[in-house]
């Protein structure tokens, strides 16, 4: 299997009030044309990890790693000019919550088109059908209409659909997903997740998985890392999540209320403190 | 024996928007009921209507036998409080805890305030050291513990929780989901609980509703949902959808 992804040792180090605060404390994962989720909570650093890949890290962080390449790209050496290229073209994101990270002051479809163009040169009737096109491809029943509503106008999953479109449609060879799901209801969410599963085998892309939900990403990854206070504490393939080793995600598979299973009370976890070691 | 909540043909409109339309729901003292449903299914607007802070435009609404008028009074917030999903949103930014305690104490007039607010901050497990302290210095699970306490300093017989850990992560909502059980158990409350997650619902209650689109669904026993036993087609989906994500190849 190519690698598509590179990562060794990275961290990525705010500063603070109180001195300097690493979210990220040495994370090293490499990424093929797999799907690959990053579980852990609130704070754990898997969304950092996911910025700092697609170059997101606000500016008065501090980025580095032995290794951080992307097809043989060296994403720390490369210049602002050379990681705009890429992104949006060559590795997509998309982000948790439609509502905040579409344009609220633009149709959908001129959102979608403006990648396209930014990216590739193509005539404007021509990116209007790749973009028709695209929101089709996303189950979107009537893609005429939605081109030109403006984000308030359509539902959340609606709004995750288009994000999808609009990443997608350069065609992009790795996607990074940040909680794509988590502000759906759960219906919506595996409809969601279908399309994302169905675009991500069709078209061989890289897909990295951000979320919180153990459960979910094991259900829908080929392999999970597991973070826990910017370190990676545990990584397995998705299937043998049952024989997970780690207390902490033994902890987070247990925690979670179960219909078959009367357990009161939950059992809660029992943070270590030589986990964040 | 008189129901703790009895609603009766409940409807609720917004503008033109009909968000319950003729819901009818029995609780009876020392349950703990629940409601599940997607967004937009109109269960959080009728735990709002209970409580008053959503346009009833027919139907009745009963607390211990007592049917409400438009207005509530001191003493039906004596019996029932509320808990809110986002303890982000529900605590004053510039409060204290310990002020943000005080409030509902002053409100109704109780003079052992003191008392009070240390006991409970001790029943939510946070411990003086917490007393003075702004909403913005504790985590998440924190907040919602504070918002549990304040909710149980005027020692209401009726619980209303809206969605209490959808926004917090599955380790510290187990925390406050046995916090929950615990204070229920202690003091013998009635829930009337909302989630959109049957595994929480289940595991809180013992019979739930189901909602769509601001009717009910279908009425059902916690059992049920373990044995499977639904009878409606999108209880089924909602099931189904709480296995997680299942690969069509």
């Amino acid at each position: 299997m190519s690698t598509l992804l590179d990562v060794q040792d990275l961290r990525v180090t705010f500063p603070t009030r109180i001195g300097l605060v690493e979210a990220v404390r040495g994370v090293s994962f490499s990424l093929g044309r797999e799907r690959l989720g990053i579980v852990g909570e609130s704070g754990s650093g898997k969304s950092q990890t996911g910025r700092a890949i697609m170059g997101l890290t606000p500016p008065q962080a501090r980025i580095s790693a032995t290794k951080l390449t992307f097809d043989g790209i060296d994403l720390l050496a490369a210049s602002p000019r050379e990681r705009r290229a890429l992104r949006g073209n060559r590795i997509a994101m998309i982000l948790q919550d439609p509502k905040y990270s579409l344009d609220p002051v633009m149709s959908i479809g001129r959102q979608i088109v403006e990648t396209l163009r930014t990216h590739e040169k193509v005539s404007k009737a021509q990116a209007r059908e790749r973009a028709l096109a695209m929101l089709e491809a996303v189950q979107i029943r009537d893609p005429k209409r939605v081109f030109d509503l403006h984000p308030h106008e359509v539902s959340g999953g609606m709004g995750q659909r288009a994000m999808i479109a609009m990443m997608l449609i350069a065609g992009p060879e790795m996607m990074i997903a940040d909680e794509p799901t988590s502000a759906l209801d759960v219906t919506v969410q595996l409809e969601v997740l279908g399309i994302l599963d169905r675009l991500v085998s069709q078209r061989g892309m890289g897909l990295i998985f951000i979320s919180h939900d153990l459960r979910l990403v094991s259900s829908f990854c080929d392999r999970v890392l597991v973070m826990y206070a910017g370190k990676v504490v545990e990584q397995l393939k998705a299937s043998e999540l049952s024989q997970a080793q780690h207390p902490y995600t033994r902890g987070l598979l247990n925690c979670m209320p179960r219909i078959d299973a009367d357990r009161h009370p939950l059992p809660v976890l029992d943070r270590k403190p030589e986990w964040a070691a | 024996m008189t129901s703790a909540i009895s609603v009766d043909r409940l409807e609720v409109i917004f503008d033109r928007f009909r968000a319950l339309k003729g819901v009818s729901l029995d609780v009876e003292p020392g349950e703990s009921f629940g409601l599940v449903g997607e967004s937009g299914s109109g269960k959080s607007t009728l735990l709002r209507a209970i409580v008053g802070l959503a346009p009833v435009a027919s139907g009745s609404i009963a607390v211990n036998g007592k049917t409400l008028g438009p207005r509530r009074d001191k003493a039906f917030y004596r019996e029932v409080q509320m808990v809110f999903q986002d303890p982000y949103g529900s605590l004053h930014p510039r409060q204290t805890v310990d002020r943000l305690l005080q409030e509902p104490l002053a409100i109704h007039g109780f003079a052992d305030s003191e008392k009070r607010i240390e006991r409970a901050l001790d029943e939510v497990g946070l411990g003086k050291g917490f007393r003075f302290r702004y909403a913005h210095q504790l985590s998440g699970g924190q907040r919602q513990r504070v918002a549990i306490a304040r909710a149980l300093i005027l020692e209401p017989s009726i619980l209303l929780l809206d969605e209490p850990t959808s926004a917090l992560d599955a380790s510290v909502q187990a925390e406050v989901l046995n916090l929950l059980e615990e204070v229920r158990r202690r003091r013998k409350l009635t829930f009337l609980m909302v989630s959109h997650d049957l595994a929480i619902i289940t595991h809180m209650c013992g019979r739930l509703m189901v909602m769509q689109g601001g009717e009910a669904v279908e009425n059902l026993a916690a059992n049920d949902l373990v044995e499977r036993r639904v009878t409606k087609d999108y209880t089924r989906n909602l099931l189904k959808a709480s296995e997680g994500f299942v690969r069509t190849t």
